[in-house]
């Protein structure tokens, strides 16, 4: 059984009487410890693809079968839930709470699990967590004190402090130079090896791409084929 | 556990902002303050009046002989003689509510020393328990006469200020001589200045004598003279002591025959007073020593339960109520000034909490992407909005408290702590804020994740 199965998902935005049809039959599976790529152009649907498999979103139509669960007919509350438990983001923006400490910001989502951890054993748990992305120093450091690869590693120990088994990552590298998305994306690729999660890592950039193990393309809302990364062909120019 | 969380993160999320959290706040402490400070102030204000009110004898119960009725004619309240002294001693011992009673006769007659005179409108005769039921107990000089004076029957009497501003023109007037319808009295005490009574008549325009001298030696009867059937037996035999001088009188009204007076028997007692003063221990008491008084006057005067009352009791009820609505009225005023400042303080909050929720909606999609249910959101909008209004709500009993102490410190206004008041103003608050936070809240509840993630 794949870990995740999408079968054949549409998704239509009424805009008015005009209808938008965004996601045109998407059928995809991933398995448990995949590091996966998402690529396509911009308006290729792959934003909406991501809000179906973070269940942020409904699709019009389908099946979303995350580990095995029927994801697209859950109510509202049934799948923040899921996005608690079992599901990590990580934005291009970084999207931390501003004059927050870093140690706070990765307690945060603790706040929203029905466990109710103690205050104590909940900044004990995002220290463990930030210690891991080697931001043991940093703990008490606002967002606006931190450079942009230490503000993505602190949004990557927010998405990883319920344990969560997948990790969606939209353009996580976008907002950050050379250098520090090697870094960032290096540690995708230890998270994936190490603690078994699985990874979807959204992007247009090819470059990025490459350390997926598969990378799916999607284009004009059809998934447009499955390649390995070997066989994309990495044009210098697209490096950030 | 869970309320402890979410109020830490309200407040987290407040300390963002504080100057903004203490502006918005302002209203709220404006407004708890504002009442606060009206009701500290109102119910000083109430507590005086009815201080004053209280001076005037507000506790007092007057008990007043029945009406008579010859023929058909009826003679109004007071024109039959049923009270008794022995009434009056029964309902001191008898009636638990009734803290004391004294018995009194009026009359109304010309006061006469050396060669000035003056006609008092009170010449009461009474005992020394008068002065407590009036609330009167000071004395400007001399004494009060003692309840030997009164079983004695001596001349002794106390006057008002303006009988001794008329008759002695600043002199002292304690130990002289006035003669009250040509009786003489020897004056022992002045009282103090007491000003007019509700109905605007002089209250120091008064003499008080005790009854029993009053009563057999210069008024004989005083009301009961309205009625004719036993004017003329009252006033011929029991008044022995009356004629010391010869004063003629003018009779108004054709004396009985024999006949007449064998028609219409009056049943005459040894003693009765024009009115029975009683008083009751509080305010609150008088209901139940008005029952217990019809109780016992009834039952001594042999009432069968279908007669009428041969007397009636009435209480000052009315006018406490009217001084009571007034102030309530003044202070209800002033609260509703209050309360208005609180709801303009509540939109400032509803105002305050609208900007924040666009302004952190990115932050709201964040915590729904983590997976805040919207149920989660609109807990934390609504517990910070509460928070908000709680703190305010402190603050404004506290600078409410202060300023209400220092207006009784600087303007010697009376200020009484209501905690009825600050427990009210810490649910107005909490309820400020779940009102006027709902909507922000609730619209914050309402974004759509994946839009708000994508809001700059």
């Amino acid at each position: 059984m794949p870990f995740l199965e999408l079968r054949d998902i549409y998704k239509t935005y009424y805009l008015g009487d005009i209808d938008v049809p965004v996601l045109k039959g998407v059928s995809m599976s991933v398995s448990q410890g995949e590091l996966v790529a998402l690529m396509g152009a911009s308006g290729s649907g792959k934003s909406t693809l991501m809000n179906i498999l973070g269940c942020l979103d409904r699709p019009t139509s389908g099946q979303y079968l995350l580990e095995g669960q029927e994801i697209s007919r859950l109510s509202p509350d049934q799948r923040a839930m899921l996005r608690n438990r079992r599901i990590g983001f990580v934005f291009q923006s970084f999207n931390l709470l501003p004059r927050t400490s870093a140690l706070d910001n990765v307690a945060m989502p603790l706040s929203y699990n029905p466990e109710h951890l103690p205050e104590r054993q909940a900044k004990q748990k995002a220290e463990e967590m930030l210690g891991l992305l080697g931001l043991s120093d940093r703990m008490s450091y606002e967002p606006s004190k931190l450079s942009g690869g230490q503000q993505q590693r602190v949004a990557i120990a927010r998405a990883l402090i319920n344990k969560p088994a997948l990790l969606l990552a939209d353009e996580p590298t976008g907002n950050l130079d050379s250098h520090t998305s090697e870094e960032i994306l290096r540690l995708f690729g230890q998270l994936n090896q190490t603690q078994h999660i699985t990874i979807i890592i959204v992007t247009h950039d090819a470059n990025i791409a490459r350390h997926a193990k598969k990378i799916i393309h999607i284009s004009d809302g059809v998934i447009d084929g499955e390649v390995k990364p070997e066989s994309v062909s990495a044009s210098p120019g697209d490096a950030k | 556990m869970k309320v402890y969380r979410t109020t830490s993160i309200a407040l987290r999320a407040l300390r963002r902002n504080p100057m903004r959290a203490t502006l918005t706040t302002l209203g709220i402490i404006i407004g708890i303050a504002a009442v606060i400070v009206m009701m500290e102030i109102g119910n000083g204000a109430t507590a005086a009046v009815q201080k004053s009110i209280a001076s005037m004898g507000s506790n007092m119960i007057m008990i007043q002989p029945g009406t008579a009725a010859s023929g058909g004619v009826s003679f109004g309240a007071g024109s039959v003689v049923t009270l008794t002294p022995q009434d009056c001693d029964a309902v001191i011992q008898q009636c638990p509510d009734v803290h004391a009673a004294a018995p009194a006769v009026t009359a109304r007659t010309q006061v006469v020393y050396g060669n000035k005179n003056w006609v008092p409108f009170f010449v009461v005769g009474s005992t020394p328990d008068y002065l407590k039921i009036r609330n009167w107990t000071e004395l400007a000089q001399g004494n009060m006469f003692t309840d030997r004076d009164v079983r004695n029957a001596n001349k002794v009497c106390v006057i008002g200020q303006t009988l001794a501003r008329e008759l002695f023109e600043g002199a002292s007037p304690v130990g002289k001589e006035i003669r009250i319808k040509n009786v003489s009295f020897k004056v022992v005490g002045v009282l103090s200045l007491k000003g007019a009574n509700m109905m605007g008549m002089d209250q120091d325009d008064i003499i008080v004598a005790p009854w029993t001298a009053i009563k057999y030696r210069v008024s004989g009867t005083s009301l009961g003279n309205v009625n004719q059937s036993s004017a003329s037996s009252t006033s011929s035999t029991v008044n022995s002591l009356k004629n010391l001088y010869p004063s003629a009188q003018l009779s108004l009204y054709p004396t009985q025959s024999e006949t007449q007076a064998a028609d219409t028997p009056q049943p005459i007692r040894f003693a009765n007073v024009d009115v029975i003063l009683a008083m009751s221990d509080s305010t609150e008491n008088i209901p139940a020593a008005v029952k217990q008084i019809n109780t016992l006057l009834r039952e001594r005067h042999h009432l069968r339960p279908e007669e009428p009352d041969d007397f009636s009791v009435r209480d000052m009820t009315e006018m406490i109520k009217t001084f009571t609505t007034a102030t309530s009225l003044m202070t209800n005023l002033l609260l509703a000034v209050a309360l208005i400042s609180l709801i303009v303080g509540g939109v400032g909050i509803m105002n305050i909490m609208l900007v924040s929720v666009t302004e952190r909606t990115r932050e709201i999609g964040l915590r729904m992407s983590v997976g805040a249910r919207a149920r989660d959101i609109l807990r934390q909008f609504l517990v910070e909005a509460v928070v908000l209004c709680l703190i305010g709500g402190a603050l404004g009993i506290t600078i409410g408290h202060g300023g209400a102490v220092l207006v009784r410190y600087f303007k010697h206004w009376p200020v009484q702590t209501s905690p009825a008041a600050i427990v009210a103003a810490v649910l107005v608050s909490v309820s400020v804020g779940i009102i006027f936070g709902f909507y922000p809240a609730w619209k914050a509840s309402r974004l759509d994740p994946i839009e708000a993630l994508r809001y700059e």
